[in-house]
């Protein structure tokens, strides 16, 4: 498979990246340069494998059900998660208005 | 001035608690061998005052006869991957320059829990996605290393290249560094040091900035055998803030270092002859199996079908993850905000983030993004995770008939600054040999083997069992108690 520079802009804009004219003619032949390289994993015999997503054998944990478990990832903590927001407003991030 | 910039760590921090010197002349020596070698740009910021106060802290709790950590006045340095409370961490991007953390990582806090400070962020490959440390924001790093008769700037791999940088140029003693497939390996290679990967899990990830997160794993680099296993005892340990964090034990690895290999059988994988592979590179193979079996361990081939699908199935997983993690830099919560005036809140998105991530982070990002799209994710994503799969099998089953696996680290020694940038497949092969075990999860280290013709260092990588680091730091003395590898960079920066 391979991509041309309209699919190459597709993905971009669900990558939510901006990508002008010439950068997405750069892109094209190396984004498919490296799919086809992928593309030998296709040879590869698969049958009965289940895909592997966590490569050492371990256990989700359980927590106590309990507010603030743990002091550092618990609530309380608005100025500093705001702390290195760009636009801090009022106790809340700002954003551009969203609607009209 | 006394110079301390030779000692490694144990040697810091026995001289420390001997009463032999004081931690603050250490770094003090440290902190100007830092301020000194700004042509190198291994560090993005400096931080002298916290090596000097970890320092004190140091020197006053032996005055008191308090307990000293393991690594009490030890100044380190800190990939700028690792959320540091109060210092600025970049993850070498513009997108993340300027911002500051609330919260300190784990694996920093647990290194100052132990007594070490910090000498200052260190530079990389921005998002960790390179293995050359040209991708950062910052600019790339030199290599204290050059090729005998020349003056060109040669690479310190990457992605952790300011660590190596620094390790290797003695301006930091020791330096923590991130593996998501070969990033302490291949730069410990590079430059003649030391470098381990730990099991999947042995470290914490929390506060350290995500690239893959099942691939993700911290670890220590160092000049010495000894040096990474003291420190990445400081390192390692259980972590209730990491979902896969290993609920284990962290054995006293530094005490229980021995050389002697007797009764230990090691795999020789028949797969890493590879076509294209340095004559050097396979002379010090050689060489270490020699040194091994001297050690008293028992060469064994074995094979590894999958080897040569662990790379493409690699570039397919790492970048999928990638592309998701690195979703969160939006321009609303923390780092750069890009917003045109008039634009919306989806205009302020993509404009962000084409201001902010570097050209090999967007081409992941895409690469991640087609390959998990509908349609494209069970031809690419699925079939990559069915290969892992395949991948970390082959070790299962080779561990039948040995204990550990010894290869080389990369296929070459160093390349010039400049001289793979044009050709991002040509650079991806540079972790050919180190990517299977991070597939894997598997416990993995780089030691110096000697230099090759032209003067520049090579690395032999020894693969373990999961959990069984003992083993391979073990077999890494053995190399290099033999490799008696001493030589370090002649001084020009």
């Amino acid at each position: 498979m391979s991509v041309d520079k309209q699919t190459v802009a597709k993905i971009a804009s669900l990558a939510r990246i901006k990508m002008g004219d010439d950068e997405l003619e750069q892109m094209v032949p190396e984004l498919n340069a490296i799919l086809d390289w992928v593309e030998q994993l296709g040879e590869v015999d698969v049958t009965g494998i289940e895909p592997m997503s966590a490569v050492i054998p371990n256990a989700l944990r359980l927590r106590d059900d309990v507010v603030d478990a743990d002091p550092k990832t618990g609530g309380g903590k608005r100025d500093a998660v705001l702390a290195n927001a760009p636009a801090a407003e009022h106790g809340f991030f700002g954003v551009p208005k969203v609607i009209e | 001035m006394t110079d301390f910039t030779s000692l490694g760590v144990k040697a810091i921090r026995d001289g420390v608690a001997g009463g032999d010197f004081t931690a603050r002349e250490v770094a003090e020596s440290f902190n100007a061998a830092v301020a000194g070698a700004a042509e190198l740009n291994a560090f993005i910021v400096t931080t002298p005052e916290h090596a000097l106060a970890a320092a004190d802290a140091a020197d006053a709790a032996r005055a008191d006869g308090k307990a000293m950590g393991p690594m009490a006045g030890v100044p380190i340095g800190m990939k700028d991957l690792f959320a540091t409370q109060g210092t600025q961490t970049t993850a070498a991007s513009h997108i993340l320059e300027g911002f500051t953390p609330e919260y300190e990582s784990t694996v920093s806090q647990n290194l100052w829990n132990a007594g070490a400070g910090m000498l200052g962020k260190l530079n990389l490959d921005q998002f960790a996605m390179g293995s050359s440390n040209e991708t950062s924001h910052f600019g790339n790093v030199s290599s204290p290393w050059r090729k005998e008769g020349t003056n060109s700037a040669m690479s310190p791999g990457g992605s952790s290249g300011g660590s190596s940088t620094a390790v290797a140029a003695r301006i930091a003693p020791a330096a923590t560094g991130t593996d998501t497939g070969g990033s302490i390996r291949q730069p410990a290679a590079f430059t003649g040091i030391c470098g381990i990967k730990p099991t999947y899990g042995r470290c914490s990830r929390w506060g350290v900035v995500a690239f893959a997160s099942s691939l993700d794993q911290a670890g220590p680099m160092a000049r010495s055998v000894e040096d990474c296993a003291i420190m990445l005892g400081a390192m390692a340990g259980f972590d209730a803030k990491d979902a896969t964090s290993l609920q284990m034990d962290v054995p006293d690895w530094e005490g229980a270092l021995s050389s002697d290999l007797k009764g230990k059988k090691v795999g020789i994988p028949k797969e890493y002859r590879m076509d294209g592979t340095d004559e050097a590179i396979l002379a010090s193979w050689e060489q270490g199996k020699a040194w091994l079996k001297d050690a008293g361990a028992e060469i064994v081939d074995i094979s590894l079908p999958h080897t040569k699908y662990a790379l493409p199935a690699y570039y397919i997983i790492a970048p999928a993850e990638a592309s998701s993690n690195l979703a969160r830099y939006d321009g609303v919560r923390y780092g750069l905000r890009d917003l045109p005036e008039g634009a919306g809140l989806q205009d302020m998105y993509a404009e962000t983030r084409a201001a902010g991530f570097g050209d090999e982070v967007k081409r992941r990002i895409l690469i991640g993004t087609y390959v998990l799209s509908a349609g494209f994710y069970d031809a690419y994503y699925t079939q990559a995770q069915k290969v892992r799969a395949l991948v970390a099998r082959d070790f299962e089953q080779a561990w039948v008939d040995c204990d550990l696996i010894l290869a080389p680290t990369t296929p070459t020694a160093s390349f010039p600054l400049g001289s793979l940038t044009d050709d991002p497949l040509t650079m991806y092969l540079n972790d050919v040999f180190a990517v299977p075990a991070s597939l894997a999860g598997l416990p993995a280290m780089s030691v110096p083997a000697g230099l090759n013709p032209d003067g520049l260092p090579l690395g032999l990588q020894i693969v373990g069992k999961p959990f069984d680091e003992q083993t391979v730091l073990d077999a890494g003395l053995a190399i290099e108690q033999r490799a008696g590898f001493t030589n370090a960079p002649e001084k020009w920066w």
